[in-house]
């Protein structure tokens, strides 16, 4: 029999085993990913696969020479941060009056946006196509800036929304009889109570629309194509390199893991915020 | 100068009337206290004269003009929550000048009005922290200074002290009964808490189920509840509810039998009962005093006694199933079960008929005055 400290210890380090394979099994295809952008197209495709190589620069090379990484990634910069921007203008009034001026159709309207979230994207890639045609907004930064503002808003509202919850309504009503406008009240009381909550919505909201492939795949050609459009443009009309296409894939994902490595700590705060009540 | 007045006010949400037409007058200088049991509307009736709830009908006036559909914030009100709803972002300095800062006063006059309520509360050294760093009561002694910076015309108590600890409690509220003379104010307070209540009002307003049972003076309440629920709410133990029927009304009085026992004829003047009415007769646990058994035709047995060092509070449980309470000295000894009689002093008993409504009873001439 196991006394309940060991009892404790045993589930200690089963419980840690467990968090280090799910961990290790998610990361792998990305250290496969890195792994294999510095292997030879021949050691890229080799059965067995090889741990053990001489490391090679040419596929970045070759990526140098032959497409202008700066491009796409200035154009995934502005995306990002332009869809997050104008989500945030739009997620916290909107969560402002959901949380505090609740009426009886908030909870629907809510649960209502979320499930837009579950229809498949490509059941409305025809009517999105004809629209962003016909108002001349294919191939634009300003066109992808709005359509991932609308696919990432339902999300943005209800974290902010979330968040907003957390806040005693009591303060904003002191904010009120001390003279506060709405505006006041948003600026000077609710987002600084609630900055930690926002920076997190702003952080997803970043690497969502980083991340997006399927519609800059089919909105964007090349003057407005992000980073996710410059991998995908290695992977069919050439067969299979592996080797450059996981060059490629690397230097896509490297600027938002980076950055998703120095806010992580903001990022599981945020997010775990909502969840512990 | 600073009148409210309060005209058949009424508030539902949805289909559910919470407040059910109050009529209301609360004068300069007054300390009004708000006190019913919860779910009375009392809070409601704050938020209503705040501006934080919208007005379902009726008005409410502050010195003759109409503030009904007025913005909370140029109604010259302040707020002192039961939560204290300090920012939390802001020092104690910043909670306190945040008001004036949106006014656009002065700044040199804004660190005036701070310094000098801090003076008042004893907030001093406490100024550059946030609310975080402070105890329960000095959160609370913020969120007061919060309203005296503005200099309102009313200010408005919501529960203020619930949230402290019995002792602080204590220790507030002769704080506040301070500030009020200090600052002589127009106070506006709520509670369900009957001893905030007597002690602090210089007139109790008692609400239940929306309605304004009785307006008073703590004693007037103490002494002629109109009905069987102030006389119920106000007092600890409560007072003491028997059954009975009406044996006789004469001039002299009313003769009543009460169903656990003991017939009394009482002074209160009734033209309404007649013999066979039922009746609830009335008394506080302090006008009754205990007994041998042989002594009172009012023969009990003596249940729990608690002794509190001033007082003995006797629990009675009755032969038909009535629960009492009687205060007895302090020093008062009883075994449990054993048999004694009760004395109550009929000139303070209380009659009520069957609908609740209290049978008045001649004044004393203390009581009177």
């Amino acid at each position: 029999m196991l006394t309940l400290k060991q009892g404790r210890q045993l589930q200690t380090v089963l419980l840690g085993t467990l968090a280090w394979l799910v961990a290790l099994t998610i990361f792998f295809p990305i250290f496969w990913m890195i792994l294999t952008s510095f292997k030879t197209e021949i050691d890229a495709f080799a059965t067995p696969p090889q741990l053990f190589f001489t490391p090679t620069l040419e596929n970045y090379l070759h990526i140098d020479a032959r497409s202008d990484y700066f491009h796409f990634a200035w154009n995934s910069v502005v995306v990002s941060f332009g869809s997050t921007l104008l989500g945030m203008l739009l997620a916290v009034p909107a969560a402002y009056s959901m949380a505090f001026f609740e009426t009886k159709r908030t909870k629907s309207t809510l649960l209502w946006m979320l499930s837009t979230k579950m229809l498949p994207p490509v059941g409305v890639l025809v009517p999105i196509y004809l629209i962003f045609k016909d108002f001349g907004l294919l191939d634009t930064k300003f066109g992808l800036v709005l359509i991932y503002t609308l696919i990432n808003l339902p999300i943005m509202v209800w974290m902010v929304y979330t968040y907003f919850k957390e806040i005693p309504k009591d303060i904003l009503e002191a904010a009120r009889l001390d003279g506060a406008t709405a505006l006041q009240e948003i600026y000077r009381v609710l987002l600084p109570i609630s900055k930690g909550g926002l920076a997190s919505t702003v952080l997803l909201s970043l690497i969502l629309s980083w991340n997006e492939a399927f519609w800059s795949l089919n909105l964007t050609a090349s003057s407005a194509a992000p980073l996710t459009a410059l991998v995908a443009s290695y992977s069919s009309p050439e067969g299979l390199f592996w080797a450059k296409l996981s060059a490629v894939s690397t230097l896509a994902c490297a600027p938002i893991l980076i950055f998703g490595w120095l806010s992580q700590k903001q990022l599981v705060r945020g997010l775990s915020f909502g969840a512990v009540k | 100068m600073s009148d409210l007045t309060i005209r058949n006010l009424k508030k539902s949400f949805d289909d559910t009337h919470i407040i059910k037409g109050i009529d209301l007058d609360i004068k300069d200088h007054e300390f009004v206290v708000f006190v019913g049991p919860s779910g009375c509307g009392k809070s409601t009736l704050l938020r209503l004269i705040a501006g934080l709830e919208e007005v379902t009908s009726g008005s409410i006036q502050l010195d003759e003009r109409d503030i009904t559909d007025v913005a909370p914030a140029k109604r010259d009100l302040a707020m002192v929550f039961q939560s204290y709803a300090l920012y939390p972002h802001m020092t104690v300095r910043k909670n306190m000048s945040f008001a004036l800062d949106l006014a656009g006063i002065d700044k040199a006059e804004i660190q005036r009005k701070v310094e000098d309520a801090a003076k008042v509360l004893e907030l001093g050294p406490l100024l550059e922290r946030k609310p975080k760093a402070l105890s329960g009561g000095q959160r609370q002694r913020v969120a007061i200074g919060r309203s005296i910076v503005r200099n309102p015309k009313i200010f408005l108590f919501d529960e203020p002290l619930s949230n402290l600890d019995a002792a602080l409690r204590v220790l507030m509220r002769l704080e506040l009964a301070r500030l009020h003379k200090e600052l002589n104010a127009t106070m506006i307070y709520v509670t369900h808490d009957q001893v905030e209540a007597m002690t602090l009002a210089d007139k109790v307003v008692v609400l239940n189920a929306g309605r304004v049972e009785q307006v008073g003076s703590p004693l007037e309440l103490y002494h002629h509840p109109v009905n069987q629920f102030v006389a119920g709410f106000i007092g600890t133990p409560k007072m003491a509810f028997l059954k009975g029927t009406v044996k006789a009304v004469s001039n002299a009085g009313v003769t009543v039998a009460l169903d656990c026992g003991p017939h009394y004829q009482l002074p209160h003047q009734s033209t309404s009962l007649k013999p066979g009415d039922d009746i609830t007769f009335g008394i506080r646990p302090e006008n009754i005093e205990v007994v041998g058994a042989d002594q009172s035709p009012f023969k009990v047995r003596l249940d729990v006694t608690e002794h509190l060092g001033a007082d003995t509070y006797c629990y009675i449980k009755l032969a038909n199933g009535e629960m009492m309470t009687v205060r007895a000295p302090g020093d008062f000894m009883a075994d449990y079960g054993q048999n004694a009689g009760l004395l109550p002093d009929l000139s303070q008993a209380h009659l009520f008929d069957a609908s609740g409504k209290t049978i008045p009873r001649p004044r004393t001439p203390a009581q009177a005055a």
